[in-house]
């Protein structure tokens, strides 16, 4: 599988876009973790005017076998969710760096650990 | 991964068909080969084809074989005929469940035990000790066997083609020696899917050509390879107990709603026969907790040890729960208090990582085939 170069990523298998001119960006999960899940029945999103904090839970995906923490990978406000996966989960398995993206947040602080492509990859092979 | 693991005879197969593996009771066995929920529909519509060569096969035969096993286990074996098979329970001497077992009459004096990976050498240990004085060999076979599952409405199709044993004279729980493409196979029409379907044992060395030859003969009608995690899925919605969740040594055959299995009226004393008498008598007098099922109302998925509540009261614990893919739903098996057993009984949840989420209370099984 290969992850996307103009990413960041997290070690709990999220990723983000750059920002856009509002300052907003996308986030989802990566296929490893996808693949890791198993097929994601039920996706519990942040709600738009949440703030999520980086390296904190705002959300749970649920498979067949587990259920497992969404992370926000940056801090900001949630400007969008997207419904498309709460209707259909199982877009987080099949598109996880297109269609299944998560949510979207304008930041306002962002780690300063995100990692590249290569440095996920590496990490999520290990 | 530990190095300790077992590997099946199919091991290399599975890595070449791209599973995802995990460790179940020490083997490392395919938990998916893509999507579960797939998987899972192929067996319910279709077939699927599963390696379950980490259960645990006993052989018990000589003379006095079925007395062992009417001495050793809950079940009245003696009535077993030749080419049968029986559901039954072993348990201690307090009547706990030390693990559940097909036991399969393979000739007059032969009988194989199967047992849960996880148990088989409890198990095995257990029969050995209680075949002591009696004319019968308990033999560890469970490296003798390698173990072949196809299950689904085609699996009779398929597996026609593939053998000239009288399949339709196969009845459910019974099973024959025959050959079943070119290998010599025990077939048994058993199955943990809720489907009709076979289980196959065949020697290792022969377990490569059996699956091929399978995959080959189902390409036409949508056989898939299954993992063990469908393999769950498919039991919980046929209402099925799994060792471990809903039987534990814990609980009697009468606490986890199985009672039945336990046959007072056989000649004889059995380990465990003055504790389950008192069980019986027990759940008789005063209801212990049901096994019941719980469907969701909304969309998060109960797991094992979840508090099942009502009115902000524990009054059970999920057993096991899963995103249920034949209903959409999630749903769960769960020990409830007797009060609140009843289909339809109003105002009960799971404890979901502290939320109160409402579900229904059904009759077991979820799910029950049409024949």
């Amino acid at each position: 599988m290969s992850n996307p170069q103009q990413l960041r990523f997290t070690k709990e298998h999220e990723w983000v876009t750059a920002v856009d001119a509002d300052g907003i960006a996308t986030v989802g999960i990566t296929e490893f973790a996808a693949n890791a899940l198993g097929d994601v029945v039920y996706a519990q999103l942040p709600a738009v005017g949440d703030t999520v904090t980086a390296g904190e839970t705002c959300g749970e995906l649920e498979s067949t076998k587990s259920v497992s923490d969404l992370y926000a990978p940056v801090t900001g406000e949630v400007v969008e969710a997207n419904q498309d996966v709460v209707d259909d989960p199982a877009l987080v398995n099949t598109a996880p760096f297109e269609g299944g993206w998560l949510f979207k947040v304008k930041i306002t602080a962002e780690p300063d650990d995100l990692l590249s492509a290569d440095e996920y990859t590496a990490f999520s092979a290990g | 991964m530990s190095n300790a693991l077992r590997l099946t005879a199919l091991d290399a197969l599975h890595r070449s068909l791209g599973a995802t593996m995990t460790d179940f009771a020490g083997w490392d066995m395919p938990l998916r080969y893509g999507s579960e929920r797939d998987e899972h529909n192929a067996v319910r519509t279709k077939a699927g084809l599963f390696d379950l060569s980490h259960m645990g096969e006993i052989t018990v035969h000589g003379p006095e074989a079925v007395k062992v096993l009417d001495y050793a286990l809950v079940g009245n074996i003696s009535t077993v005929g030749v080419g049968r098979a029986r559901y039954t329970h072993i348990c201690q001497e307090d009547g706990g469940i030390l693990d559940d077992l097909i036991v399969y009459r393979l000739g007059e004096t032969e009988y194989m035990v199967v047992a849960n990976a996880s148990n088989a050498q409890v198990v095995l240990d257990a029969l050995t000790e209680r075949a002591a004085g009696f004319d019968a060999e308990v033999r560890d076979d469970r490296d003798a066997y390698a173990l072949i599952a196809v299950q689904g409405p085609e699996s009779p199709g398929i597996l026609a083609g593939l053998t000239d044993a009288d399949l339709d004279g196969l009845k459910y729980y019974a099973g024959l020696p025959g050959t079943v493409a070119g290998v010599p196979a025990l077939i048994a029409r058993t199955g943990y899917t809720g489907e009709d379907g076979f289980e196959l044992f065949v020697r290792p060395e022969h377990a490569v050509q059996l699956w091929e030859a399978l995959t080959k003969a189902g390409e036409g009608v949508g056989l898939v390879p299954c993992g063990l995690s469908c393999r769950d899925t498919l039991r919980l919605e046929a209402g099925m107990p799994l060792y471990g969740h809903e039987l534990t040594t814990a609980l009697t055959p009468f606490d986890a709603g199985l009672g039945r299995v336990v046959k007072f009226e056989k000649e004889g004393d059995f380990v465990g026969r003055a504790a389950l008498e008192a069980a019986a008598e027990r759940a008789a007098t005063k209801a212990p907790r049901k096994l019941v099922g719980l469907i969701a109302e909304g969309r998060r998925v109960p797991r094992a040890g979840f508090p099942v509540v009502a009115g902000g009261e524990v009054i059970g614990e999920v057993t096991s729960g899963a995103p249920s893919p034949t209903l959409g739903k999630p749903i769960a098996m769960a020990y409830v208090d007797a009060a609140f057993a009843a289909p339809g009984t109003s105002g009960v949840g799971v404890d979901i990582r502290g939320t109160h989420e409402p579900y229904e209370v059904v009759a077991l099984p979820f799910y029950k085939r049409q024949k």
